[in-house]
C-alpha cells in the first residue's frame, strides 16, 4: 500500500480486517493473557495480569502456574495424547473408508456424478449436533443393533457399545467422512485417465498401476482431506460428550468441564494456549508449506 | 476394472452412502413411532410432531436461532466478500499475511477454543466500555459473524482465482469505477459462490452448539443448546420429529440448490466442479 492509494482499495480491506482484529486475534491475546493470571472467586474470576505497584508502576505479573498445573496433573497429559490418538485413528479410517468412495464418484460418469457428490454433502447441511444423537437410538442397549441381533438370534445379551471409545470412533468417522472424501475426489478427478492407459500400454498391471501411478499422484488429497478431519477431530466436544463414556478423555471435553464444571477460567484458557501450540500451530504450519509447494 | 468401476468400488460405495444415512432415516422413521420408548416399534403417529409443536421451549429457542442465523449469514457474506476479494484480486498490501492468516485460521481453529476466547473478550470489552452489556443474541451473532465469514472469504477466494480477471480488467479500461465493475460483472458471475456463502453460514450458525455455549447469556439459549440439554439425558422423541424436519427442509433446499447450479453449469457450459462443495475449492 505504497505511494497514493485509491480510498475504494482501502475501504474494501479495512471492514473485514477491523473486525477480524477484534473478534479473532484480540481474543486469542486474552486468552493468553488469562492463561498467565491466577484463579480468583469473582467476577471476572481471574486476577488481572497488570498491576499498578506501590510507586504507581505498570508491572505485569505472569503467573506460570496453570502451566505447572497441566504439566503436573496427568489427567491433561493423558487426555492431549488420547485426543490425538482417537484423532488420528478416525483420520485414518476415513482414508481406507472414504478412498474407494471418492475413486468411485471421480471415476462416473457426468451425471451419476453430480448425484453422488450431492448424496456425500447432504448430511452435512442437516445438524451435525442432531446426526450424532442418531446414533445414540443405533448403539444403546435396547438400541436398532442390539434389537435386530437379539431378534435374529445372533446375541442374547446386548452388546455394550454406547459410551465406549468405539462409539466415539464411529461418531468421528461418521460425521467427518464427506470432509475425507471430496478433497479426496477433487484430486482424482483432476488426475488424467490416460495415465491408466500409459500404465497398461507399458505392460503394468492395474493394482500395480494403481500403487505406483494413481496412489502417489493422490497423495496430496489425502494430506487435504486429513487435515480436514484431524484438526477438528482433535478438539471435538459434542462426539465424545454424547457417545463416548466418563473415561472417554478427550481436550476439548476437558477444556468444557473446566470451564463450565470448574469455572476455572486461568485453567481452561492454560489448556486452550497448549492445543494451539501443541496441536494446531505445527499442523497449521504444515499446511502452510504444504501449500507453498503446490502452488510451485 | 481399468476404469475403475470394478465390484470392489460399487460395494465400497454404496456400503458407504449406507453408512451416512442410517442414522438419518432412522431417525426419521422412529419419529413416526408411537411408542414412547424411542426404539421399540409401537405403531405408526404423528404424536411427537404435536408435542414438538406445542413445546415453547423449542419453539422460542428455534425462533432466536432462525433470526441468529440470517443476521449471522448476511453480515458474514459481506463481510466474507470484501475479505475474500481482497484476497484474490488486490494484490499486496500491508499486513495481507496476517489478514490471509486471520481469515483461514478460523476453519482450523478448535471450536471450544474459538468459544472460550471470544467470551474472554466480551466480559474484558464489558470491563473496559460496558459494551456488549451481558451476553445474549449480540454476542452470538458476533461469534457466529467471525467463524462464517472465514467459510465465505474461502468461498469467495475460490471463486474469484477462477475468474479470468481479464473481464474486469476490459471494463475497467473502458472507463468503469471499480466499484461499478464490482457491480456488474464480479457479482453476477461468482453469485452461485454469494448464495452457496449465505447458506453454508445460515447453517453454521444454526448449527453451532459449542460457541454459542460460551457466549450466550441466560434467556438466550439457541436451538442446538436447548436440544443438546434434551438429549444429554437420553433419548427424546421429540427430538426425532425435529431432526426429520430439518431433514425434510434440507433436502429440498441442498436438491433445489442442485438443480439450479447444474442448470446455471450446463447454461454457462463450464466444467461441473465444486459450486455446491463450498469449503472444498
Amino acid at each position: 500500500m505504497s505511494g497514493r492509494v485509491p480510498s475504494g482499495r482501502a475501504l474494501v480491506i479495512v471492514g473485514p480486517y477491523l473486525w477480524l482484529l477484534l473478534f479473532f486475534l484480540a481474543p486469542l491475546a486474552i486468552v493468553l493473557k488469562i492463561a498467565f493470571s491466577e484463579a480468583l472467586i469473582a467476577q471476572p474470576p481471574y486476577a488481572p495480569l497488570f498491576a499498578r505497584s506501590s510507586d504507581g508502576a505498570l508491572t505485569i505479573q505472569l503467573n506460570f502456574h496453570n502451566f505447572l498445573f497441566l504439566v503436573r496433573d496427568d489427567l491433561y497429559f493423558r487426555a492431549y495424547l488420547n485426543s490425538a490418538r482417537i484423532a488420528l485413528i478416525a483420520t485414518l479410517l476415513c482414508v481406507v473408508l472414504g478412498y474407494p468412495v471418492a475413486y468411485g464418484i471421480a471415476h462416473a460418469s457426468p451425471a451419476a456424478r453430480n448425484v453422488l457428490l450431492m448424496l456425500v454433502i447432504l448430511p452435512f447441511w442437516t445438524s451435525f449436533l442432531l446426526r450424532v444423537y442418531a446414533w445414540i437410538g443405533i448403539l444403546k442397549n435396547n438400541g436398532l443393533i442390539n434389537n435386530l441381533l437379539m431378534a435374529v438370534g445372533i446375541i442374547d445379551q446386548p452388546l455394550v457399545m454406547m459410551q465406549t471409545d468405539f462409539a466415539v470412533y464411529l461418531g468421528i468417522v461418521y460425521s467427518y467422512l464427506p470432509f475425507m472424501i471430496l478433497p479426496l475426489y477433487a484430486r482424482l478427478q483432476r488426475l488424467d485417465h490416460t495415465l491408466w492407459e500409459a500404465a497398461a500400454d507399458l505392460g503394468c498391471r492395474p493394482h500395480k498401476a494403481f500403487l505406483t501411478v494413481i496412489l502417489p499422484l493422490s497423495l496430496p488429497g489425502v494430506v487435504a482431506g486429513s487435515m480436514l478431519v484431524f484438526i477438528p477431530a482433535v478438539g471435538e466436544f459434542v462426539i465424545p460428550a454424547l457417545l463416548g463414556g466418563p473415561d472417554t478423555l478427550m481436550i476439548g471435553r476437558v477444556l468444557w468441564d473446566e470451564f463450565f464444571a470448574n469455572r476455572d477460567w486461568p485453567v481452561a484458557s492454560a489448556v486452550a494456549i497448549a492445543v494451539l501450540i501443541l496441536l494446531v500451530a505445527p499442523i497449521t504450519v504444515l499446511q502452510f508449506t504444504h501449500g507453498r509447494e503446490a502452488e510451485r | 476394472m481399468r476404469t475403475g468401476r470394478s465390484a470392489f468400488v460399487m460395494v465400497a460405495m454404496a456400503l458407504c452412502l449406507a453408512f451416512l444415512y442410517l442414522p438419518i432415516v432412522s431417525l426419521v422413521v422412529y419419529s413416526f413411532n408411537a411408542s414412547k420408548l424411542v426404539t421399540v416399534w409401537g405403531g405408526f403417529s404423528a404424536r411427537w410432531y404435536g408435542e414438538l409443536l406445542r413445546d415453547a421451549q423449542i419453539l422460542r429457542a428455534a425462533w432466536l436461532s432462525l433470526r441468529i442465523a440470517v443476521v449471522t449469514a448476511t453480515a458474514a457474506v459481506v463481510l466474507g466478500t470484501l475479505a475474500g476479494v481482497a484476497l484474490a484480486r488486490m494484490g499486496r498490501f500491508r499486513g495481507r499475511i496476517l489478514f490471509s492468516g486471520m481469515t483461514s485460521a478460523p476453519l482450523v481453529m478448535p471450536e471450544v477454543i474459538t468459544g472460550l476466547s471470544l467470551l474472554l473478550l466480551f466480559v474484558a470489552l464489558e470491563d473496559l466500555i460496558g459494551w456488549p452489556r451481558g451476553r445474549g443474541v449480540t454476542t452470538i451473532t458476533i461469534a457466529h459473524i467471525t467463524f462464517s465469514m472465514a467459510y465465505v472469504a474461502v468461498v469467495i477466494q475460490a471463486q474469484l482465482a477462477n475468474l479470468d480477471p481479464s473481464l474486469e480488467e476490459a471494463a475497467l479500461d473502458l472507463g468503469a469505477r471499480p466499484a461499478k465493475v464490482f457491480l456488474v460483472i464480479t457479482v453476477p458471475v461468482i453469485a452461485p459462490a454469494l448464495v452457496s456463502g449465505w447458506l453454508l453460514s445460515f447453517t453454521l450458525s444454526l448449527d453451532d452448539l459449542i460457541i454459542a455455549s460460551f457466549v450466550a447469556g441466560p434467556g438466550s439459549s439457541t436451538l442446538p443448546m436447548v436440544v443438546f440439554s434434551k438429549v444429554r439425558l437420553g433419548v427424546s422423541p421429540e427430538i426425532n420429529a425435529l431432526a426429520t424436519l430439518f431433514v425434510v427442509v434440507v433436502s429440498i433446499g441442498v436438491i433445489a440448490a442442485g438443480a439450479l447450479t447444474s442448470r446455471a453449469q450446463r447454461r454457462r457450459s463450464r466444467d461441473a466442479q465444486g459450486a455446491i462443495a463450498p469449503p472444498f475449492g
